[in-house]
């Protein structure tokens, strides 16, 4: 999080996805996928069901290895320059700086401090003083703080659908990771509850590097510096959101954001 | 519109006899489920009505106390002359004759019918807390690992079919594992082995025999343990399997490790399930007969596990000065063998000559044996419904 090699560093991008192939069992998901994210941009990933975007995003912090025959087949993620699929990198420290938010919210049936200093927890910080003052930080982050702080102690399960997805960002911000993915993080939510995530991600844009998956292309248009799409497993395009969406250079990018590609 | 003649009714149910069907089977599942209600009602009751006088009184405390507190006893019958009946134990029974003296007619005595049954319930607590202590943590561990980290395959393919196979072992065979496995050659610290002992390790200070646990609590635990274990996995895999997957994603997004992933996110919402399948198991292993004929149960045994021919502790002892002994004689308690309920029920059906008074005592003992089976599953329920109501999602 330090700001260490400050000029050249943010030229590079954070997140280099190279000749990217991965697969489940025999069946291949993503086919040759370059794509470099810029350090602290909102890299909007669209496209229909099954293109690979999920797949894509749940590969950046490893949370798909927990699928059985999930496999990198080629190539390489890099985050910083470190191919994060190599024995050298422990998947815990990984995690711990790229954090995600899933679509369906779920916050653990615990209290809704414990939920939000769960990641703390389990790395092992104990100090009381410290967990309270990381849960109050990462819940004014989320955007929470104002809404829970007399209820802290109480089951995160009461919440809104709305209050427990901004539970879950605050959860995985009070790690203070560098990069937030989030897979799509308002699938599951109202108009009015997808609107206040859209404020937060607005909020938080700078500090975090954000990688959202998203099947809503007005919210891709609202909310991300950058858009990828893909389609069939393959990186399509990928641009400024605007050009994306105004000029796009390749005719399926234009047939689906125009809703003729499903 | 064409006129419609008010006679004719578009809905009127055919004749091609699919309602009569209808109706049939809605019978015969209905009266089938009656059948299964009456049978189960009428079992209960009949333990009740014959088992409750037994073990209640219209005295205070309205419990028989005697029959729940004291150790199965040979029960004496004294006839006198006009008909009347003593029931007295065998010291009474001299005193009764003595008393009676040319009134006495005759003394009937019946085995393991008088006193209590103190014996036998201590004995299944005994065995149950083993049982299901060996077989929650076998089980449990088991589950985890099929549930948690086992890949799918031809392993735990294999492993699925053994739990399946483990289930329909009769329990006799279960019985007669146990008696080879744990009565004959379990491994014991001795420092010198038995005769019988199957092989010995030397380690210096102290050799591992393996010369067997003789029949006792512990190695009757074990055999019911085994015996439940199968119950008990496939039910706690299927709780583990009811926790969403989302929370381990989430608790490993969040950079917990697998383990600590099962500690705070999967086991704890689990438990509840997992306590329901051990509630099964508690019953099972407080019911079986055979597995604990062979490795731990005798007909009869006029001493409780703890009470044995040990030279008190020194008199100034509190119990931290001479831990080491206490300890080791609260582990005697499970290197006993004991009297349990199902074989002591079994006794006084099978092994005595049948009259009113051994039928007092089984129906006695089976009462009280339903009512500890159905009290254990009782507080099972209730503390499930606790965690239940604590963990929800």
């Amino acid at each position: 999080m330090a700001a260490e090699t400050p000029a050249p560093a943010s030229a590079e991008p954070l997140i280099q996805v190279e000749k990217f192939n991965y697969a489940y069992g025999d069946h291949q998901v993503l086919f040759d996928v370059d794509l470099n994210i810029r350090r602290e941009d909102v890299t909007a990933l669209i496209g229909p069901s099954g293109c690979g975007k999920s797949t894509l995003i749940r590969s950046i912090n490893r949370i798909n290895d927990l699928v059985e025959s999930a496999r990198v087949v080629s190539g390489k993620i890099k985050i910083d320059g470190v191919d994060i699929y190599t024995p050298e990198v422990d998947v815990i420290s990984l995690r711990r700086n790229v954090g995600m938010v899933f679509q369906k919210y779920n916050p653990f049936p615990r209290s809704i401090f414990e939920n939000a200093v769960y990641g703390l927890r389990v790395a092992g910080i104990k100090d009381r003083h410290d967990l309270e003052e990381a849960a109050e930080r990462s819940l004014k982050a989320a955007a929470l703080w104002d809404e829970v702080k007399d209820r802290l102690h109480q089951m995160a399960t009461g919440l809104s659908g709305g209050q427990q997805q901004r539970l879950c960002i605050a959860r995985a911000i009070a790690l203070q990771p560098r990069i937030l993915l989030m897979d799509e993080p308002c699938a599951a939510l109202d108009p009015i509850a997808t609107a206040r995530i859209e404020e937060l991600i607005h909020q938080l844009r700078g500090q975090y590097t954000f990688v959202i998956v998203t099947h809503n292309m007005e919210q891709a248009k609202r909310i991300a510096d950058r858009t990828a799409f893909f389609y069939k497993g393959k990186l399509i395009e990928e641009d400024d959101t605007m050009t994306i969406f105004n000029h796009p250079s390749n005719p399926l990018t234009e047939s689906y954001i125009t809703g003729r590609l499903t | 519109m064409s006129p419609v003649s008010i006679t004719e009714n578009p809905f009127a149910g055919d004749n091609s006899g699919i309602q009569k069907r209808e109706t049939i089977a809605r019978w015969a599942l209905r009266v089938g489920s009656y059948i299964v209600v009456f049978i189960t009602v009428a079992i209960m009751l009949h333990i009740f009505i014959k088992g409750a006088p037994v073990t209640f009184q219209s005295k205070w405390p309205f419990v028989n106390t005697q029959f729940l507190t004291e150790l199965p006893a040979t029960l004496h019958v004294i006839e006198d002359k006009q008909g009347n009946h003593y029931e007295t134990d065998v010291n009474g029974a001299d005193a009764i004759k003595k008393k009676l003296g040319d009134n006495f007619r005759a003394e009937k005595t019946i085995s393991y019918s008088g006193g209590g049954i103190l014996g036998p319930i201590v004995g299944t607590a005994l065995l149950v807390i083993v049982s299901v202590g060996v077989a929650l943590f076998l089980g449990v561990a088991c589950a985890i690992y099929l549930s948690e980290y086992a890949k799918h395959g031809k392993f735990l393919e294999m492993v699925r079919l053994a739990i399946l196979n483990l289930a329909g072992v009769p329990s006799v065979v279960f019985g007669l594992f146990g008696l080879g496995a744990f009565v004959l050659t379990a491994p014991v610290f001795v420092d010198v082995p038995a005769d019988r002992s199957v092989f010995a390790i030397p380690l210096g200070f102290t050799t591992l025999s393996f010369e067997g646990w003789d029949t006792c609590v512990l190695s009757g635990g074990f055999t019911l343990a085994f015996v439940i274990l199968p119950v008990i996995i496939t039910a706690s895999e299927q709780c583990l399997q009811a926790v969403p997957q989302g929370f381990r994603e989430t608790s490993m997004a969040l950079g917990a490790t697998r383990w600590q992933t099962i500690r705070y996110s999967v086991l704890p919402f689990a438990t509840p399930g997992i306590l329901t399948s051990s509630i099964l198991g508690i019953a099972r292993a407080a019911g079986e007969t055979a597995p604990i004929m062979f490795t731990a149960a005798l007909a009869f045994k006029d001493k409780l596990p703890w009470q044995k021919d040990l030279p008190p502790l020194p008199a100034d002892a509190s119990i931290f000065a001479h831990w080491e002994q206490s300890v080791s004689r609260f582990l005697g308690i499970f290197t006993e063998s004991v009297q349990a309920l199902p074989y002591h029920i079994y006794t006084l059906a099978a092994k005595i000559p049948q009259n009113e008074y051994a039928e007092r005592a089984q129906y006695g003992s089976v009462f009280v044996f339903l009512v500890l089976v159905a009290s254990l599953a009782a507080s099972s329920v209730l503390l499930r419904k606790r965690l239940r109501a604590k963990y929800r999602w």
